[in-house]
């Protein structure tokens, strides 16, 4: 990774800082509905997703990686219409190679087999980067995801965060195994351990699990081991589980500082270009919040919009005497 | 005039709908040489190919999520689950992923995909390969629930599944997979969902079933008929979407309706279709819509089957009891 490349990452990990810091305050002001941030794991978001080409492969999420999804095209509005509960204006646009967020940990991944494996089928020359957790590792999902993707040689690559916390229940309780990276070995492939917290590392392991992927190797298991500097979710009060010097001893490892150092060593980075990038991204994430705000509002009627193509007989009456309860 | 069993017919919707379209693949636990464990899928790997009929590892939640994943990259999946109990194993990926994409991603995405499933008691299987569990999925808006009972139905409606936008569950009466061929024509036709079919003509009473349960609805109106009761038979066909129409309209004709379902009694569809008919058209009953189910109780060994599931007799006993009525 060149300074270049290492300085467009620091903007994206830097928008991705900012913008949960600003969906936190705005969830707490009741604008936004519960939401979680990947404070601390940026390294992790931003070098996976700069690994992966937006115009030919896919992005299927779990959900903490949302600057992954914008980089990936998704517009920042979008997901912001997202979280101010819009309908209409949250779908994810045509020709933009990204998934819904998936909220049942997991379940994300066999269908990101079966896209990856549809995408050779069609003769297309594209890879699939699915994201999961240390969590989510346990699920049956991640088995069945990665054995079949073995089986397939799917051009696959399994990002897994591991953020040390699943909510409040520690990576020790999660698995007994000493790297999730291992479990790759089961299916067939390889697992690739990674820092986490790492841009460059976890951008050059990226780019060749995904070089293997395109080329017919294969998919490759990459665990990111990072730590989640914030909470779970809005909801969620880590001062209840987590102690307090393992917290200290992960903000000294922050990914962001640590590529700005790097960088104001090279001379490329001081505070008054902090300052700029600052007030330019401020300014990026106004305007998505005002364009989301001002999109259309979801209406009743759109309970019923897309839950069918054609919508049954049954649905149809129910749908009209909602809209009649309303009239009256 | 070509005369096929349901596997026959299952068997030639598949092959000839992957003549046509080259996106339509099939998938699942040895559905390749073996043909799958009832043989609905004979012939079609030679035909096809491993690329489009695909032997899938054990596990049934990689076959449906990959399923959905198939549809998302173009492909158009026929899912088989060797037995409609085992979707409790891919149960998320079914109920709460597949019927609920579309919505999920604003429209964004369509999951055409098609889930095979035989079912039902009467063929001594050990147990979980009987459970009857086609309301669970009922619960899951999103998803279409098709029930045929005969070969010329199991064609047209396997068809039409195939190419609905939307997800569907395909339930296969696996009692009747070799009871009997009959006229199943070459070439394309379709059974449009939806639309109830009056099976047999009759004044008295209304037998109202699908999937297996309209064989048995069948014999038992002959069995009535020769204590002088005419019983029509009403096969839903599909579940969802329900014709409530073709229902309500036939049961108004006889004032009296016995609903025949091999799912546990409390909760089964049968529930739904009594409760319907309560709004619909309570006025223009004559007697109590009366219900024959399986018990509520897990499905016996199958020395005991016969007792478990409706039988001839106690449809036969609910009619008179509604005659009386």
């Amino acid at each position: 990774m060149d300074e270049e490349l290492l300085l467009e990452a620091l903007r994206w990990m830097m928008r991705s800082r900012l913008y949960d810091t600003r969906a936190i305050a705005l969830q707490r002001q009741g604008q936004f509905g519960v939401y979680s941030p990947g404070i601390g794991q940026e390294a992790s978001i931003i070098g996976s997703a700069m690994a992966v080409d937006p115009a030919r492969d896919w992005m299927v999420p779990q959900y903490r990686e949302l600057m992954a999804t914008v980089h990936h095209g998704l517009p920042l509005e979008v997901i912001t219409a997202q979280f101010l509960g819009k309908i209409a204006p949250a779908r994810i646009p045509d020709g933009v190679r990204v998934l819904p967020t998936q909220v049942a940990i997991a379940a994300q991944l066999p269908q990101a087999t079966g896209l990856a494996w549809g995408l050779r089928l069609r003769g297309e020359d594209s890879v699939v980067i699915a994201y999961i957790g240390d969590g989510g590792s346990s699920e049956g999902d991640f088995h069945e995801a990665l054995n079949l993707a073995g089986v397939l040689k799917a051009p696959i690559v399994f990002f897994l965060q591991n953020n040390q916390w699943a909510i409040s229940t520690s990576r020790r309780a999660q698995s007994a195994t000493s790297s999730f990276a291992l479990r790759a070995a089961g299916y067939g492939f390889d697992g690739i351990e990674v820092d986490g917290n790492d841009v460059m590392a976890v951008y050059s392991a990226t780019c060749d699990a995904v070089g293997l992927a395109r080329g017919g190797g294969g998919p490759t298991l990459i665990e990111a081991v990072t730590y989640r500097m914030s909470f779970h979710n809005t909801t969620d009060n880590p001062s209840r589980y987590r102690d307090p010097k393992e917290y200290d001893e992960a903000l000294s490892r922050d990914p962001i500082e640590r590529v700005q150092k790097y960088l104001a060593g090279l001379g490329l980075w001081d505070a008054q270009r902090e300052a700029a990038l600052l007030e330019e991204l401020r300014g990026e994430l106004d305007r998505a919040l005002e364009l989301a705000l001002a999109a259309p509002a979801p209406r009743p009627e759109d309970l019923f919009t897309n839950a069918y193509r054609n919508l049954p007989p049954r649905v149809r009456r129910q749908k009209a005497d909602l809209l009649h309860g309303l009239k009256d | 005039m070509t005369q096929r069993n349901i596997v026959e017919a299952i068997n030639n919707a598949l092959y000839e709908e992957m003549e046509v379209d080259p996106r339509v693949m099939v998938l699942g636990l040895d559905v390749g040489r073996l043909g799958g464990v009832f043989r609905t899928t004979t012939g079609l790997v030679e035909r096809f190919g491993g690329d489009r009929v695909v032997d899938m590892p054990l596990a049934e939640a990689s076959i449906l999520g990959a399923s959905l994943g198939l549809a998302i990259a173009g492909m158009v999946p026929v899912a088989e689950i060797q037995f409609l109990g085992f979707t409790a194993q891919g149960f998320h990926q079914l109920g709460p992923q597949l019927a609920k994409y579309r919505q999920r991603s604003r429209g964004r995405y369509q999951c055409q995909v098609t889930v095979r499933a035989p079912f039902g008691g009467g063929i001594r299987s050990p147990e979980f390969h009987s459970d009857a569990v086609e309301a669970q999925f009922v619960q899951t808006p999103g998803i279409k629930i098709v029930m045929p009972s005969n070969p010329y139905d199991a064609k047209g409606l396997l068809l039409e599944a195939i190419r609905d936008p939307d997800p569907v569950l395909f339930c296969e009466p696996d009692r009747l997979y070799r009871a009997g061929r009959s006229e199943v024509p070459d070439g394309s036709y379709t059974v449009p969902f939806g639309q109830a079919s009056l099976v047999r003509e009759g004044e008295h009473v209304t037998l109202v079933g699908w999937s297996a349960a309209v064989e048995l609805c069948t014999r038992a109106a002959e069995t009535l008929a020769a204590e002088g009761v005419s019983a029509a038979v009403l096969d839903l066909r599909t579940l969802v979407p329900l014709d409530v129409e073709t229902l309500c309209a036939q049961v108004v004709k006889t004032g009296r309706c016995v609903i025949v379902h091999e799912a546990p009694l409390s909760a089964g569809f049968g529930a739904e279709i009594s409760a319907t008919l309560m709004e619909e058209v309570f006025y223009d009953l004559q007697a109590p819509v009366a219900r024959v189910g399986a018990f509520d109780v897990p499905f016996p060994a199958a020395s005991l089957e016969e007792y478990y599931l409706p039988s001839v007799e106690r449809v036969v006993a609910a009619v008179r009891r509604t005659l009386e009525g």
